[in-house]
């Protein structure tokens, strides 16, 4: 795609530490073009993690396997290493984790990583200019009495206060691509909506293109322009948010919208479901991943990977019955 | 609170607290409480289901817990079918056999080196039964929970999925042959297409062996879709309790009305433009003064500073713990005092 920020091409990702290869990711293509949003949608074990990992290429490099290519800001990310790599990191794109402990370390102050954080990437900042980034930065995730704040080590604030200064750390450097694993999958619900508002207004202001792995449909509806729906390290089906909501189109993604319990409407009577659960990963079978939970497989599913349908407006789906099930 | 139904109700809940030491002096005497609950009452009547809410850390385990003595209350009552719970009339080992419980981390609450069907047996055959009767027992509840006992009974914990591990410790809680489970978290693990299963599996096993549900939950769908009442709870204490679909549709606590709000609504025209309320809930080591939601409320006035809001009817079936809604209690939106 021309003018993308962050395009992935057939990313495929093996971990090759057990008997056999675990292949979490299976041939992944994804485009966003800048101030874009991306919902990654899938359950436990689907690849969303490792897809945005290999991003940052933050698999470990003897026990993964990793073929494809990724392009961020015109970097060819394959091809980094050391100090450049180091330098990606955080200043091209950026991540935010469920767990803020993944990116905070519990013994310095809040003020000094991100401080640090900015005089790591951009030589020449003074210690007093990037101390007062770091209070913009507090300011503009809404941490109270940000001044304080700067000063206070991670444990000492709540989850969503955490979350906050998290958020902050990864703006730090300005990234033109936000990658976020779940970062409000731990929230109370009253907590999450703040964050997702907070998250969707930084990401408008500052023109950032976004990832948002979630495996909560309502929360890939309130923050993303697209829906990617992953099965077993493919993604399946991607569109439009409303095209994907309102008109999906593969088996998969038509069962997880029926499957919800939503609503009063159903209360009490049994839930449509999907049955089975997904592959081991390790002996995926040749053809579609989803088609033993399928009901509308049939044997020619049974033989090759479907490969893309597009069907008009950017919705496209990975199943050869796509004409059938509409 | 007043018992308004005629019939006693299975377990009856009164002035339970719980309060945890967190902190020592040098002298090691305690200088710290987590109030982690802090005076609740509830009836869960046989048959029903109903659910718990609420933001982590607001005592829905610890109150399950409880249920279950499986741990010490710091102060209240819990009667089962009108007997107190570890008198002579009825004993904690015979109670245990009628509640069971079954947990959010599948996990953990199951044995790593026994089998599937060696952790289903274990529970009845520590209550006197024989082994050949257990292991039928166990055998047919399998086949019940939809694992193949052919395929499932000789595995070991780690060799079976999340909602696999589930379904093995709903059979176990079954066993026993209990009229009531407490389900903590039980679907909470699961992945959506998963959880759909084990909710299903739920509902018929309700129907079939005539249980009452416990059932506990920080997801407002599923607790909307599997509950008769909800109890909403909020920094240790009982916000609201009403008929589940009198509380979704017509929540009267500004803390309900506030995680109602919260909910997403799946439709990308009509995203949430607003937080419905601020901040993160205050710590319980130290819990707001009054009503513990007074920090966070818009409609709070001076008097929700002062006074803790008691239980008081709404409507028959409908509690709630505001000053708001307490005659006289001097909150400016409160109805005047009946004569
Ligand atoms: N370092 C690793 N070594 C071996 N296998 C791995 C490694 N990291 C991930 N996997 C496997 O790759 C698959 C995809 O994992 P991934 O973390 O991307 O899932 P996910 O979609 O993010 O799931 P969740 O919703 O649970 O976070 C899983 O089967 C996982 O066990
Ligand atoms: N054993 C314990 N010791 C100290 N504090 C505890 C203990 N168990 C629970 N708590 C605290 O009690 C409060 C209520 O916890 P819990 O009942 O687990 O909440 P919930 O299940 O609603 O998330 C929390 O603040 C929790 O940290
Ligand atoms: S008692 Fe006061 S502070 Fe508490 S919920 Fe009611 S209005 Fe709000
Ligand atoms: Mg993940
Ligand atoms: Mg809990």
């Amino acid at each position: 795609m021309t003018g993308s920020i962050l395009e992935i091409r057939d990313l495929r990702v093996a971990f090759t530490g057990a008997a056999k290869p675990v292949r979490a990711v299976d041939g992944v293509d994804l485009a966003l073009v800048p101030g874009e949003v991306v919902a990654l949608l899938g359950e436990s074990g689907s690849g969303k993690s490792v897809t945005l990992r290999s991003i940052l290429r933050l698999h470990p490099e003897n026990k993964t396997r990793i073929e494809g290519s990724i392009v961020a800001a015109g970097i060819d990310v394959m091809a980094l290493s050391g100090a450049a790599l180091a330098d990606f990191r955080g200043k091209t794109v950026s991540m935010i984790f469920q767990e803020p402990m993944l990116a905070l370390d519990p013994v310095y102050t809040l003020g000094a990583q991100i401080t640090e954080a900015i005089r790591k990437h951009e030589s020449g900042v003074s210690a007093d200019a990037a101390r007062k980034r770091a209070l913009g930065l507090f300011e503009r995730v809404r941490i109270p009495s940000p001044e304080r704040r700067l000063d206070s080590y991670p444990h000492e604030l709540s989850g969503g206060m955490r979350q906050r200064a998290m958020i902050a750390l990864a703006l730090a450097c300005n990234p033109k691509v936000l990658l976020a694993d779940e970062p409000t999958t731990a929230l109370d619900a009253t907590v999450q909506v703040q964050i997702l508002l907070l998250l969707r207004e930084l990401q408008r202001e500052l023109d950032l293109a976004m990832i948002f792995v979630t495996h909560d449909i309502g929360v890939g509806v309130e923050v993303a322009d697209r829906i990617a729906v992953m099965y077993a390290g493919r993604i399946v089906e991607i569109g439009a948010v409303r095209d994907v909501i309102r008109a999906p189109r593969h088996p998969y993604t038509i069962g997880l919208l029926s499957t919800r319990a939503q609503g009063g409407r159903l209360s009490g009577k049994r839930l449509p479901t999907i049955t089975g659960s997904p592959p081991d990963l390790a002996s995926l079978p040749p053809g579609c991943a989803f088609a033993p939970r399928c009901s509308s497989a049939t044997s020619a599913c049974l033989e090759a990977a479907p490969a893309a349908v597009e069907l008009g407006h950017g919705h496209a789906v990975r199943c050869i019955h796509t004409a059938a099930v509409a | 609170m007043k018992d308004e139904n005629a019939s006693a109700p299975l377990l009856q809940v009164r002035g339970l607290v719980k309060h945890f030491p967190v902190k020592k002096n040098l002298l090691g005497r305690t200088t710290s409480f987590v109030s982690a609950v802090d005076g609740v009452d509830f009836d869960l009547r046989q048959g029903e289901t109903l659910g718990v809410v609420g933001e982590s850390g607001c005592g829905k385990s610890t109150t399950a817990r409880l249920l279950l003595h499986l741990i010490e209350p710091t102060a209240g009552t819990i009667r089962f079918g009108g007997r107190t719970v570890g008198s002579v009339a009825l004993p904690l080992k015979e109670f245990r056999r009628q509640v069971q419980m079954v947990f959010q981390d599948s996990y953990a609450s199951l044995n790593p080196r026994l089998t599937v069907e060696e952790s289903i047996v274990f529970g009845p055959m520590v209550h006197g039964i024989a082994r050949h009767v257990a292991q039928a027992r166990a055998h047919a509840l399998l086949e019940r929970v939809g694992l193949d006992p052919v395929r499932f009974a000789g595995r070991f914990t780690h060799e079976l999925s999340g909602g696999q591990r589930q379904r093995v410790n709903i059979a176990r809680a079954l066993a026993l042959q209990p009229r009531v489970l407490v389900l903590d978290e039980a679907v909470s693990a699961l992945d959506k297409s998963v959880e759909a299963q084990v909710l299903n599996l739920l509902l018929d096993l309700k129907g079939e062996f005539g249980l009452t549900y416990l059932f506990i939950s920080h997801d407002l769908e599923v607790v909307r879709f599997m509950a008769d009442r909800v109890l909403v709870m909020y920094l240790g204490r009982v916000a609201e309790l009403a008929p589940t679909e009198d509380l979704y549709t017509g929540s009267r606590h500004p803390y309900t009305s506030a995680l109602l709000g919260s909910l997403l609504s799946m439709d990308p025209d009509r995203r949430t433009v607003a937080a419905p309320i601020s901040g993160d809930p205050p710590n319980p080591i130290d819990p707001p003064a009054g009503c513990r939601f007074h920090t966070r409320c818009a409609s709070a006035q001076a008097v929700c500073a002062k006074g803790a809001p008691g239980l008081a009817a709404h409507s028959r079936e409908h509690w709630v713990a505001c000053h708001m809604f307490d005659a006289g209690s001097g909150h400016g939106s409160a109805p005047a005092k009946a004569a």
